[in-house]
């Protein structure tokens, strides 16, 4: 009971099968865990992904996969059959996750069937005696709550929360060999959104419009930045409703909540259900032509200026930056 | 179609939150209070999938304190058909609260049960699976697509910018993700109906849970802004701190 076992969600690109981006930061966190109760980082990886690399730079010390079909996509059931085999082989004091969606599902869904603690969304993880704990923001990040378990318990970790850090190590793998059990849910059709798309909450870097842009076309004036910076897009619900943009890119209270390195935020005018979304960003960057726009009592730099003329000098300099 | 949808009543998205005096929930003081925004995307889309069938009905319940008939009443409002209320004046963890709603729906049918993706206090995103765990049912979190067909639920959710399509058996848990549904208003009409639908009061059945709350704070403030010339050097001194102070470019 002094392991730590990680779930790691597995990406199917044109490529195969890869790690998500946060497995280095689940990774991170649960060799913490393992350090502090003086145990071992056991990871369990599904549906075929390469277990090299991530794994052994970040610290985990033995790697158990569970392939074949039925664990190759997002299904609840199957994975938390694994995740559940996993877990009797390893008995674990911790089981941490990325809170994605596959991960936060899986998570209450594990936790409610062990009857172990549930730490779902965390963005900090200790241990303090014999006890687990973690932080995690409630009431769309208007509060923290520290939360403890002096049990087992299940956590999931926030994108982009924890910096990866190395503890290189040679795990050996494992083959776990899983009974998927009857599938009362089935995959009938994947669409796929047109090219492949940096998912929102694990990126590093977002450039999110409002209503401020004035009309969808010129929407290009976020996408050319954000293909500067490398970015994701996002949204507030403004231009989402008005049917500018999909549903996904939207950051907020009924959006989705990010916690990127850098934010910009345009012609966003920092309704409190968006800050909800966005406010634990490192660095937010506003443009608003209100002085007055309440995004400005969050942001670290503040742009008093028409998104018509400031975008497109903003791009222009990054471009010239980023090249130099 | 038989659809059991539970509702939170939660403080409104408004709220400036200030911690209360035990130092482990909010101060109350003048608060506003509503349903929680994905609770009432799924009341609305158990509403509509019912009128579609034709028959059925919309049960809506509720863990929550005295005050909650409110929220009870304005679903009963939007058109559910009853409601179910389990009085619990305090907060509660996830096990307990869904030992709390399993109790409080115990003994009844139902094709569907429906959550919201995450209540927007505790925002755990985690009722409805732990419900389908405890229940033996199959659960799909973060739809934003739902519809019946022979007898099965189809239900859409967007991981990583695709959207899977999955055909699921009933009954089942499906969580509503935004896109779901568009709440409806309640009408004079709808809200004159509701004072006649039943509202019952049903027993709390406690648990314990392991997940402990040992207190909330507020998080941390901000920094000053520092203000950027809307200029060709502005852009080029923001881009500099962006990469050498803060270390982000
Ligand atoms: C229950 C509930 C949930 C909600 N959830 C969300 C959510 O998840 N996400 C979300 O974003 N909102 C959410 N909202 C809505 C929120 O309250 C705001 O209405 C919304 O965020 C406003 O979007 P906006 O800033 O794009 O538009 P506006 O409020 O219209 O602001 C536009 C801004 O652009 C500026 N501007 C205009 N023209 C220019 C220009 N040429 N150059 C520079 N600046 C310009 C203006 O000064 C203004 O500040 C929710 C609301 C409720 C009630
Ligand atoms: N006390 C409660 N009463 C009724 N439904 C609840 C309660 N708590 C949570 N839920 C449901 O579970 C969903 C997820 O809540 P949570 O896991 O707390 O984020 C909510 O959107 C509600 O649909």
């Amino acid at each position: 009971m002094a392991d730590v076992l990680i779930y790691l969600e597995t990406a199917h690109g044109a490529d195969g099968a890869v790690l998500k981006k946060p497995a280095a930061e689940v990774a991170t966190a649960g060799r913490a865990i393992a350090d502090a109760l003086g145990g071992r980082l056991v990871a369990l990886v599904t549906g075929g992904a390469a277990p090299e690399g991530v794994l052994g730079r970040h610290g985990v010390d033995h790697v158990y996969t569970v392939d074949g079909e039925a664990f190759g996509r997002h299904l609840l059931a199957p994975q938390a059959a694994a995740l559940q085999a996993a877990i009797a082989a390893t008995e674990p004091r911790a089981v941490v996750m990325a809170a994605s969606v596959l991960g936060k599902e899986l998570g209450a869904f594990v936790a409610g069937r062990l009857g172990w603690a549930l730490m779902s969304d965390v963005v900090q993880t200790a241990v303090d005696g014999d006890r687990l704990t973690a932080v995690k923001p409630k009431y769309a990040g208007k509060a923290l709550a520290r939360l403890a378990a002096a049990g087992p318990a299940v956590i999931s970790l926030r994108p982009n929360a924890v910096q990866p850090q190395e503890s290189p190590r040679e795990p050996a793998t494992e083959a776990l060999e899983v009974d998927a059990g009857a599938a009362r849910v089935r995959l009938r059709e994947v669409v796929a959104a047109g090219e492949k798309k940096l998912e929102l909450t694990e990126a590093d870097t977002i450039v999110a419009g409002g209503r401020g842009l004035g009309t969808p076309e010129n929407w290009t004036l976020i996408t050319d930045l954000a293909a500067v910076l490398g970015a994701a897009n996002g949204a507030s619900r403004a231009v989402v409703d008005a049917g500018w943009r999909p549903h996904a890119e939207q950051v907020g209270q009924t959006g989705k909540t990010v916690s990127p390195k850098l934010y910009v935020a345009a012609g966003i005018s920092g309704a409190i259900q968006h800050l909800a979304g966005m406010s634990s960003s490192k660095v937010i960057v506003a443009v608003n032509k209100d002085a007055e726009a309440p995004i400005f009592k969050v942001a670290d730099y503040g742009i008093v200026g028409d998104v018509n003329e400031v975008l497109p000098m903003l791009t222009e300099a990054a471009r010239a930056f980023l090249a130099g | 179609m038989k659809i059991i949808v539970c509702i939170k009543r939660v403080v409104d998205t408004e709220t400036r939150v200030k911690i209360g005096p035990d130092g482990k929930g909010i101060d109350l003081g003048g608060v506003q209070f509503a349903t929680a925004p994905y609770d009432e995307m799924a009341v609305e889309k158990a509403i509509q999938l019912r009128d579609g069938a034709g028959e059925g009905s919309v049960t809506v319940v509720t863990v929550g304190p005295a005050a909650a008939t409110k929220e009870l009443r304005t679903a009963l409002a939007m058109g559910a058909d009853e409601a179910l209320h389990a009085v619990c004046e305090d907060a509660l963890g996830p096990h307990a609260t869904t030992t709390a709603l399993q109790g409080a729906i115990a003994g009844r049918e139902y094709d569907l049960l429906l959550c919201g993706k995450q209540a927007t206090d505790e925002d755990d995103a985690a009722i409805g699976p732990m419900l389908a765990a405890a229940l033996d049912i199959p659960c799909v979190a973060f739809a934003h697509g739902l519809a019946i067909e022979d007898g099965k639920a189809v239900v859409e959710r967007e991981i990583d910018g695709e959207t899977e399509i999955l055909e699921v058996d009933l009954p089942a848990v499906v969580t509503a993700q935004k896109g779901l549904a568009e709440p409806r208003y309640p009408g004079l009409k709808g809200i004159m109906a509701a004072k006649k639908k039943p509202l019952a009061g049903v027993d709390l059945v406690t648990g314990d849970d392991p997940t402990e709350l040992v207190g909330l704070d507020l998080p941390p403030e901000r920094g000053e802004m520092v203000q950027i010339e809307p200029t060709a050097d502005g852009m080029r001194s923001l881009l500099e701190s962006l990469r050498n102070e803060k270390k982000v470019l």
